[in-house]
């Protein structure tokens, strides 16, 4: 009898366990691209504007918050492979890694800078069209300024396994990716892929550009 | 110091020189002209670091924020009215409407100085010349560094000249106050661009292609406002 119960108990509790698990596995990929970008849009600026640390101009507190909020929501590797066109195949599994890497590094000192400025702008989330079987949309946003033109902003976004994530970022038009795509090639056709790894981390090293 | 002239000359040898230099290198679609535009490019950085942004610098140091924001105001209400007639030229009335139905309310309040449309929710809009010429079917053109000005195309730097020689500036007859009409709104301009060209320099690997290429995407994507269609190129 008690070990029937016992049984009994193992297997509702492995059966909580696992149910629990699937529902929190699919709140996270149910979560709709808008309402990802909302959230985490919402949850990094409610930081950047209460936090003493970013008010004061610390650099490495501006990057931490973006490391821990906001970056893991975006997909660096395909970013980068759209930034090299077809180049990206012509570079080696470790020289792919490097260039995400370095890639990644340029993006968040851009980004953080750009943070810098914020002051008192707010966001306006379009609503998204989206059929359900879609797994690639166009999340669009607006900044406004108070007494400004606002900046449309919009992040294109793919659903992979772990949930949405962003792999591009249009600031009104400009594609942040295939804005480099060019410069990514000059430098390829001028010192190869290596040329470009190099360049890309003499940039992060603090080096301006010519 | 060196003479006008003589400055000139040396500028035209240093062209002549990047065109030559120019001839080697397969020349881009966008961009045939790339070596002249670099050089003109190299003079611009110069003139900018050296005559605009110590402007700039006192521009923002001295002139209060709810001022220059006036000053913006004023030159912007202007390119609405532009907005609203290149609206018109390129078929689209609503568009139209919402640019002038801003300059009725922005005029009537303190001459356009305050923007009290966009706190009502009237958006700006962003017609001009380059676009109209666009939307009638006028190729793009190659693309051109200015210096001062900044990048342009043929068309947008048509477009450019129209709008200067319409007016309303140009119709001034006083000679001071129309060139220092002018003096403001390059400063006004450049002020605005500020916190935009500190974030170029730390994105970019060549300031000069990322530039060009931020401008021609944002050109296009105004042309076909907002809906530009895919790219053959891309991947």
């Amino acid at each position: 009898m008690m070990d029937r119960f016992a049984c009994w108990v193992r297997g509702a509790a492995a059966v909580v366990a696992v149910s629990a698990f699937a529902l929190a596995a699919t709140a996270q990929a149910q979560e709709s691209p808008e309402v990802l970008v909302k959230r985490v849009s919402e949850d990094v600026i409610a930081t950047i504007k209460s936090d003493p640390l970013v008010q004061a101009g610390n650099q490495a507190r501006v990057r931490e918050v973006m490391e821990t909020k906001l970056l893991p929501n975006f997909d660096f590797a395909r970013m980068t492979a759209l930034a090299m066109g077809r180049n990206w195949r012509a570079a080696t599994p470790e020289q792919q890694q490097r260039l995400t890497d370095e890639f990644r590094t340029l993006l968040v000192r851009t980004y953080s800078g750009a943070l810098n400025k914020y002051r008192d702008e707010t966001i306006d989330y379009k609503p998204l069209r989206m059929n359900p079987g879609d797994t690639d949309v166009i999340v669009r946003t607006a900044v406004l300024k108070p007494g400004g033109t606002p900046i449309q902003i919009d992040y294109s976004m793919a659903k992979a396994a772990a949930g949405w994530k962003a792999y591009d970022v249009i600031v009104g038009g400009v594609s942040l990716v295939t804005n480099y795509r060019d410069e990514f090639n000059e430098q390829i056709k001028n010192g190869g892929v290596d040329g470009l790894i190099r360049t890309l981390a003499e940039k992060n090293k603090g080096a301006t550009a010519k | 110091m060196m003479r006008p002239a003589e400055a000139a000359a040396r500028l035209l040898g240093a062209l002549a020189v990047a065109l030559l230099a120019g001839c080697a290198a397969v020349p881009s679609k966008v961009d045939p002209l790339e070596p002249m535009n670099r050089a003109l490019f190299e003079v611009h950085e110069v003139a900018d670091k050296v005559v605009m942004k110590p402007i700039i610098d006192v521009y923002t140091a001295v002139v209060p924020k709810l001022v220059r924001t006036g000053v913006s105001n004023f030159f912007n209400n202007i390119d609405d009215l532009f907005s609203g007639v290149n609206a018109l030229l390129q078929g689209k009335p609503e568009k139209a409407g919402n640019d002038f139905g801003r300059i009725l309310v922005n005029t009537f309040v303190m001459g356009g100085i305050f923007d009290v449309a966009s706190d009502l929710g009237i958006e700006r809009g962003d017609e001009d010349f380059g676009q109209t010429f666009g939307v009638w079917g006028f190729p793009q053109g190659p693309f051109l560094f200015v210096p001062i000005i900044g990048p342009t195309t043929v068309r947008d730097g048509t477009g450019l000249l129209v709008r200067i020689y319409a007016g309303p500036v140009g119709f001034i007859p006083d000679v001071p106050l129309r060139n220092s009409l002018y003096g403001v709104g390059a400063v006004d301009i450049r002020a605005q661009a500020t916190d935009a060209m500190s974030i170029v320099d730390t994105a970019s690997l060549d300031k000069y292609l990322f530039i060009r290429n931020a401008y021609l995407q944002r050109r296009r994507y105004l042309l076909y406002d907002g809906k530009v269609p895919p790219d053959k190129e891309d991947e």
